[in-house]
């Protein structure tokens, strides 16, 4: 499968995105945080939107502010400069259309597989067996149909990484905003649950945002890539990802994946070391690390 | 049968009881023998199978069974009490870390109160009467109800509320579908010590104020001086400690299950 690379695009204000529809605007967000050793930015002057059903990764090393940023869209955070909208409507705090799914493992130790996906469902007052049906729908989506009366200590990190992802699809979210979901998993397993993830945003057309420091998984599942910097996060290079649709994981085998995962990691390298540096020097220092 | 099968025998809960079980039997027997052969003096350890005869006995001429009952309901409306005022009093000084702050001290400095001393101010309050009974064995379990319960409550995983915020939870939902239930392990600790402090002084107040259960059949067989039957009475104390214990390892394991 040969697919040419687009070319990548330069600095991050003059690519703002230029797609007509909007479903999710974040405008010159900075964030500053107040430390022992004077304040910080995290995030500076951050701007990006997202159309409906696009797939958006923003990969960077650590410490350039991803977290903060997956925090700020979900409104997790507040009290930053710049503005997030959802269609239009400003975030403040939580927002129904977003749907997070969060790095560290997330499920509810003391409910089955079931009643974990049935949970947005319940809060939103549906009849149990209504909600029942619905999860075991989404159950099924992730591929865990047969687990439904299993508890998550029963299952595995990838599978319980899955029925948080369900968890947070039952609940509809118009964006799903996922930081690092397979983080703490292999490579091989993370390659196929990319090819879940992928299959079910075509499915469902799920508008996406994906936080990530892996340069496999972002070109994998990306419609278009955010390179950030090394503190302060800024984003240095929008790059759209041009593979064909439907995607699956056999495409990191062909050329075009290497060429882009090449491209960015050229960008992502410099930053990766500024942050490798910065540690080292702190250690060296004494000062607490980051 | 094969090594491999009674290994898994013997970790299977069945095989873990039936073990337990046998190795009470068993030191109860080396107690026996121990006795007999004049290891331990019987004047004041009398023989465990004296004590096994005494049991009949204490059941038909004590009324074992009555004040066993009375007992229990006692230990019951404290754990009742326990349950009800000090989770509540728990999630409150999570709540509001102000209190928390003025009072965790002070909290903890009551668990190792000895309650059972005051037992005077009780009587003034109560009267001579089960409800000072109840309500020394609710004042001496309460602390560490408080104690584990703020600490379950206190250290349930942020991401776990992260996704209560997601789903836009109200601070009720919050509480009652999030923090509950994940701090269930950590109150169930707390439940169980507290109903260990509260037997302690549930039965050391009836036979202080000679009033009430097994504490006063205690009390007046030792005065007595029927050791045996005394030995007897105590294993009834013990069985209603197995009794709320069990239960209340039943309640969590219904309340929290997955674990």
């Amino acid at each position: 499968m040969m697919v040419e690379p687009s070319r990548l695009s330069g600095a991050a204000t003059e690519v703002i995105d230029s797609r007509d529809s909007r479903l999710l605007d974040v405008d010159r967000v900075s964030k500053r945080f107040v430390t022992s050793e004077g304040p910080i930015t995290a995030v500076d002057d951050v701007s990006f939107s997202i159309a409906p059903g696009e797939f958006v990764s923003i990969i960077g090393p650590s410490g350039c502010g991803k977290s903060t940023l997956f925090n700020i869209v979900g409104g997790l955070v507040g009290d930053y400069e710049g503005r997030v909208t959802v269609a239009g409507d400003t975030i403040r705090g939580t927002h129904p259309a977003i749907g997070m799914v969060f790095q560290e493992e997330s499920t509810f130790p003391w409910r089955t597989v079931v009643e974990n996906v049935a949970f947005p469902l319940e809060i939103a007052g549906m009849s149990k067996q209504d909600r029942i049906e619905r999860a075991e729908h989404f159950v099924a989506m992730v591929g865990l149909r047969g687990f439904e009366r299993r508890y998550p200590a029963e299952l595995s990190g990838g599978m319980r990484q899955r029925v948080a992802l369900a968890r947070t699809l039952a609940s509809e979210p118009r964006i799903l905003l996922m930081d690092e979901p397979f983080a703490a998993l292999d490579e091989q397993t993370r390659l196929l649950l990319g090819d879940r993830v992928l299959q079910i945003q075509q499915t469902l057309k799920q508008t996406t945002l994906l936080i990530t420091h892996n340069l496999t998984e972002a070109v994998q599942l990306s419609d278009r890539v955010l390179v950030m910097t090394y503190r302060p996060g800024r984003v240095k290079r929008v790059v759209d990802i041009h593979l064909p649709h439907p995607r699956d994981s056999e495409v990191v085998s062909s050329d075009a994946f290497g060429h882009y995962v090449a491209e960015i990691w050229h960008d992502l390298r410099e930053e990766a070391s500024r942050g490798i540096r910065d540690d080292e020097s702190r250690v060296l220092e004494g000062r607490p690390r980051r | 049968m094969s090594g491999a099968r009674i290994r898994g025998w013997i970790k299977s809960r069945v095989g873990a009881r039936l073990i337990g079980a046998a190795s009470a039997l068993a030191l109860i027997g080396l107690v026996e023998l121990a006795i007999r052969a004049g290891m331990i003096n019987r004047f004041i350890v009398p023989l465990p199978s004296e004590i096994l005869t005494a049991i009949p006995r204490i059941i038909v001429e004590e009324n074992v069974l009555h004040r066993f009952w009375q007992t229990m309901q006692e230990m019951l409306w404290a754990s009742l009490l326990l349950a009800g005022v000090g989770i509540l009093l728990g999630a409150v000084l999570h709540r509001f870390r102000i209190m928390r702050l003025a009072c965790e001290t002070w909290v903890g400095a009551l668990a190792a109160a000895p309650i059972v001393l005051m037992y005077p101010l009780f009587l003034v309050i109560f009267g001579r009467s089960a409800t000072t009974i109840v309500m020394i064995g609710f004042a001496a379990g309460l602390a560490p109800v408080i104690l584990k319960t703020l600490e379950g409550l206190a250290g349930t995983r942020r991401v776990l509320l992260d996704v209560g915020r997601s789903f836009k939870l109200t601070s009720w939902q919050q509480f009652w579908k999030i923090l509950l239930p994940a701090a269930l392990p950590s109150v169930f600790v707390g439940l169980k010590l507290g109903l260990i402090f509260a037997m302690i002084n549930i039965v050391g107040v009836e036979f202080l104020i000679n009033f009430g259960g097994l504490g006063q059949l205690i009390n007046e067989l030792a005065e007595r001086y029927d050791l045996p039957g005394t030995y007897g009475a105590i294993c009834f104390v013990i069985l209603t400690s197995v009794v709320f214990f069990a239960t209340a390892e039943r309640l969590e394991r219904f309340l929290r299950p997955g674990e």
